[in-house]
């Protein structure tokens, strides 16, 4: 029943708890609730959650193979699957200037043929094992990702090691790739949420920062060869920038003794390059509102913000409140006003993308076209009343809801191969984990308010719309927030400028 | 990692719920891979004299509680004029009831890092709460209630509400979304009017508007009641204690009339329906559908190997040909979606425009292709090799599918489909067999049998915005 099936929250997916804390806020909400009736259990206040259980993290040994490379083992024994992930610490960021998509295409082309397979073969032999083998590149990090019945562990293993080490970047392979990837920008231009995404990247970072483009470009596809694509791997996939994580129904010895056959002999041509993070964009300077049409659209894909923060800001555990009580949880401002009191949207959010440098911070809705203007003006509003002190059940609830829903970032293998990929990633220390949640609930108010009045302010925030302009551009213009332009959809799918 | 935590979760109470041995001592087998080990689902179960069903399933792994609940009515059940109802429904669920004001389901859920979603389907509505094992006695509370009390604080503004953000998100899934339009037409061209599977779940816009207060009461009365659900409390629970609380909340609530169950009208394809529809999009697409065995029926599993054989993986048929070799398709996928009263198979591509012919020269190419290929099927038996890969992959799918206690996907939503479906909540290895028996010539039998040519549903989504090319 996949596509005939319609759910309650698009915006939301799963967020899901592990373990509770105290909830002193949640007395407070129980107050309203109404009468007992005369028979049966008494309604009259819901039932209070009792003492949660304890965080209880999965047990990480660490090693290292004969080469240095670290290894991190949890032993996870609920089903017979093993998920080995090899992540390196470098991704789309280190694109040349001009050429961004080059890592991701390179990620594509190691699934594409290895060792003495090709691609059909390796494929053959990655499905008749039942496993996945899949190779991605993010903007921070790159990542060989296999999941596999563990029985059958040993027998993958020679794929993966292939996949990473031996990859063939065959001249014909990276045709077919390229004809798909350029095929896939056309299919871009269907979809409203993922040009409003570029288009947003584009507008606040501009064109030659590496956040300003979002997927590969038209000219960069055409003109990638073979040897760009061996360049990154060998920049990208070095052992001095890579960690091995194992998760499963494995021992961890026997674990330790099959990566040391497959991985050990790792050894790079030379030493790892300096990977600096990219540099930090400035904030946009000026409110603007830019339309990218889409003639007809029952809908308009609304995105509004600017430069956030990078992963390693010392306001984290304040922000990520702030954003809950704005737009990252069901109850949340956005959604509750856009959805819930307008009825203008299915969905509506914030998110901080936060990465090795500050990323695009924005709020996001779908709504419907005829209630495009309305529906900035309530965003604009939300932000502003961001900038009033929070009530302290609504506090508390942002607070518990993050706190109490990280553990469940460890429920599944891979759920703790991903943990665990982030911390090594952005070099968070081995005890945050265990600091996390008590930090989250330490968040003061004074706090919330300051980060709401330095990251909320939105007076120099940018607005991306991407809808039927002929509906929604007068109203919008009305709304008197700013000059309003159009953007083709040429521009926003546009090159890259050199630096 | 905190080194005091390490030793809590090595000793902590093995959850067992799988009777899996070590499988890393088997790996030194050579081809073919080991077979993985048998599992289970441990449970118990009982009848509240109200009728509804109970389920439990304890696992101590994670601490967490999931409380799963199922109401055997889905968009199947609605009446000419209300399409769309039984989900509409579904999201005033979440709007408050006699004694949880409006808003305060999610506020104090979240406050108490929980979570929570619904879905709706032809066949059935589903709800789930997962959340830290102390919120069990709330997410217990909080179910019930709905249950018995939905109507004590309904209103015509809440059904308006929530009309409008089901609008929206008609919007969101169809009229925005490239090849939604196709989605919302392929059932009304496999299913007869009056067939419960002939309108989609989502509903039309203007039965959305028609649906009023008055439908809710009714349909509350009719079909929300705990002889029509079953319940699921899944996770780190003490099933005893467990018990208790389920009694203590639920038993108050009254039992309904009882609902007869869906009597469909035969559906069956006898000719080729072909529809062309434009949308904005920039590549042709081809759908091929056909009407086939129901869930868990002969044939149902040997379609979703089919399914795998056709086009899952590179080396899938439609996929080497179609994507890999021709280039003439983006990407191809191929579903046996199982429902209660049929299933549907189809094929699905994603055609890529060659120069110098036109969109329906392409598509026409295309299905030739893909007919080619349901004739080899037809005429011979896929190699063993083959069939092991599929049934290999399928085989992790459903291992990865059972690492989750919550959610849509995990262990208590499928202990309440497998009860529903077959009335054995621990069905998974009954479910796994199924597909171990199928041998290749199974798969030439039923290709034969149930997909055939000269009668299915060719539906085909040309572009109509060449202009915004430019």
């Amino acid at each position: 029943m996949k596509s005939n099936s319609s759910s309650r929250r698009g915006a939301w997916g799963l967020r899901r708890g592990a373990w509770g804390v105290g909830l002193g806020a949640l007395a407070l909400l129980l107050a309203c609730a109404a009468n007992a009736t005369a028979q049966g259990p008494d309604r009259s206040k819901p039932p209070v959650p009792g003492a949660p259980p304890d965080l209880v993290l999965p047990a990480v040994r660490k090693h290292a193979l004969s080469n240095g490379l670290p290894v991190w083992i949890v032993e996870h024994h609920e089903v017979p699957v093993a998920r080995v992930l090899l992540v390196a610490r470098a991704g789309g960021d280190s694109d040349p200037a001009g050429r961004f998509g080059v890592a991701a295409m390179m990620a594509s082309m190691m699934e594409e043929g290895a060792g003495d397979r090709d691609a059909l073969a390796l494929a053959d032999a990655i499905d008749f094992l039942g496993a996945s083998l899949t190779v991605s590149s993010g903007l921070d990090a790159s990542t060989v990702s296999l999941g596999v019945p563990v029985a059958r562990l040993a027998q993958a293993l020679p794929l993966m090691a292939d996949v990473l080490l031996r990859p063939a970047f065959a001249p014909t392979e990276l045709e077919r790739l390229r004809q798909q990837a350029l095929t896939e920008l056309l299919q871009v231009r269907d979809n409203p949420s993922a040009l409003a995404t570029r288009a947003f990247a584009r507008v606040v970072f501009g064109p030659r920062h590496r956040y300003g483009t979002v997927g590969g470009t038209r000219a960069v596809l055409a003109g990638l060869t073979v040897d760009d694509l061996r360049a990154a791997h060998a920049r990208i996939f070095h052992p001095a920038r890579s960690l091995l994580i194992v998760v499963g129904d494995v021992a961890a010895d026997e674990a330790l003794r099959l990566l040391e056959a497959q991985f050990g002999a790792w050894r790079p041509p030379g030493p790892a390059g300096d990977l600096p993070p990219v540099p930090a964009a400035p904030r946009t300077t000026r409110r603007e509102i830019v339309i990218v049409d889409k003639p007809g659209a029952a809908q308009s894909q609304v995105r509004v913000g600017t430069v956030g923060v990078a992963r390693d800001t010392p306001e984290y555990f304040p922000i990520t409140v702030a954003n809950t009580i704005l737009g990252g949880s069901f109850t949340s401002r956005l959604n509750q006003n856009l959805r819930e009191t307008h009825g203008y949207s299915y969905g509506a959010g914030s998110v901080f993308d936060m990465r090795r440098s500050a990323g695009p911070f924005f709020a996001t809705a779908g709504v419907q076209t005829d209630k495009t203007a309305e529906s900035v003006r309530e965003v604009f509003n939300e932000f502003a009343a961001m900038q009033r002190p929070v009530p302290s059940d609504e506090l508390a609830r942002a607070r518990n809801y993050v706190a109490l829903g990280y553990p469940s970032t460890f429920e599944t293998t891979g759920d703790i191969a991903g943990s665990l990929a982030s911390l090594f990633v952005y070099q968070l220390p081995d005890d945050y984990p265990s600091h996390f949640v008590s930090r989250m609930l330490a968040v003061t108010q004074p706090e919330v308010e300051a980060v709401a009045k330095q990251y909320f302010d939105a007076s120099r925030f940018v607005v991306v719309v991407v809808g039927d302009r002929a509906a929604i551009e007068a109203p919008l213009k009305a709304l008197n927030l700013g000059p309003v332009r159009v953007m083709a959809v040429d521009e926003v799918m546009g090159e890259a400028a050199p630096k | 990692m905190a080194a005091s935590r390490v030793v809590a979760l090595l000793v902590s109470v093995c959850s067992c719920w799988l009777a899996a041995g070590s499988g890393l001592s088997r790996a030194q087998a050579a081809d073919p891979p080991a077979a993985p080990p048998p599992l289970e689902m441990p449970y118990t179960q009982f009848t509240l004299p109200n009728g509804l069903h109970v389920i439990l399933h304890e696992d101590h792994s994670v601490p967490i509680v999931s409380v799963n609940v199922w109401y055997h009515v889905g968009s199947g059940s609605e009446k000419p004029g209300r399409t769309g109802f039984a989900h509409l429904f579904e999201h005033l669920m979440f709007e408050g009831s006699k004694h949880v004001p409006e808003g305060a389901f999610d506020k104090w859920l979240e406050a108490a890092g929980a979570s929570n979603n619904g879905s709706t389907d032809p066949d059935r509505t589903n709800y789930f709460i997962d959340g830290p094992r102390n919120v069990l006695e709330l997410a217990l509370f909080l179910d019930s209630d709905r249950m018995g009390y939905l109507l004590d604080t309904m209103s015509p503004a809440r059904v308006d509400g929530q009309r409008d953000v089901v609008k929206n998100e008609r919007r969101e899934g169809v009229e925005n979304r490239p090849y939604g339009i196709a989605l919302v037409t392929l059932p009304e061209l496999l299913f007869p009017p009056d067939h419960p599977y002939h309108w989609p779940t989502i509903g039309y816009m203007a039965d959305l508007s028609a649906a009023s207060y008055d439908d809710v009461v009714e349909f509350f009365r009719k079909y929300y009641a705990p002889n029509n659900a079953s319940l699921v409390v899944a996770g780190d629970i003490d099933a005893a204690a467990a018990r208790a609380l389920v009694e203590k909340w639920f038993g108050e609530v009254k039992r309904g009339e009882p609902v007869p169950p869906v009597a469909p009208p035969a559906a069956m394809l006898t000719g080729v329906t072909r529809k062309t529809l434009t949308d904005r999009v920039q590549l042709p697409a081809l759908t091929l559908a056909w009407i086939t065995p129901r869930q868990f029926a002969p044939g149902d599993a040997e379609l979703d190997v089919t399914a795998q054989i056709l086009a899952g993986g590179k080396n899938s048929r439609l996929y080497r040909r179609l994507v890999y070799d021709m280039q003439i398709a983006q990407d191809v996928s191929a579903t046996q979606q199982s429902g209660a009263l049929a299933s549907t198979f189809s094929i699905d591509v994603i055609v890529r425009p060659q120069t110098g012919m036109t969109a329906a020269a392409v598509v026409d190419r295309v299905q030739a292709i893909v007919d080619e290929e349901l004739d080899r099927l037809r005429a011979e038996p896929p190699s063993a090799r083959e069939l092991e890969r599929a049934r290999n992959q399928m085989e992790a799918a459903f291992y990865a599918s059972l690492e989750r206690v919550g959610g849509f996907g995990g262990r208590a939503n499928r202990l309440n489909a497998y009860y529903v479906a077959t009335g054995n909540p621990d069905y998974l290895n009954e479910d796994l067999a199924r597909y171990r028996a199928i041998g290749p010539r199974d798969i030439q039998a039923i290709v034969s049998r149930y997909l055939p040519r000269d009668a299915r549903v060719e539906l085909i989504v040309e572009p109509a915005g060449e202009k915004e090319r430019q």
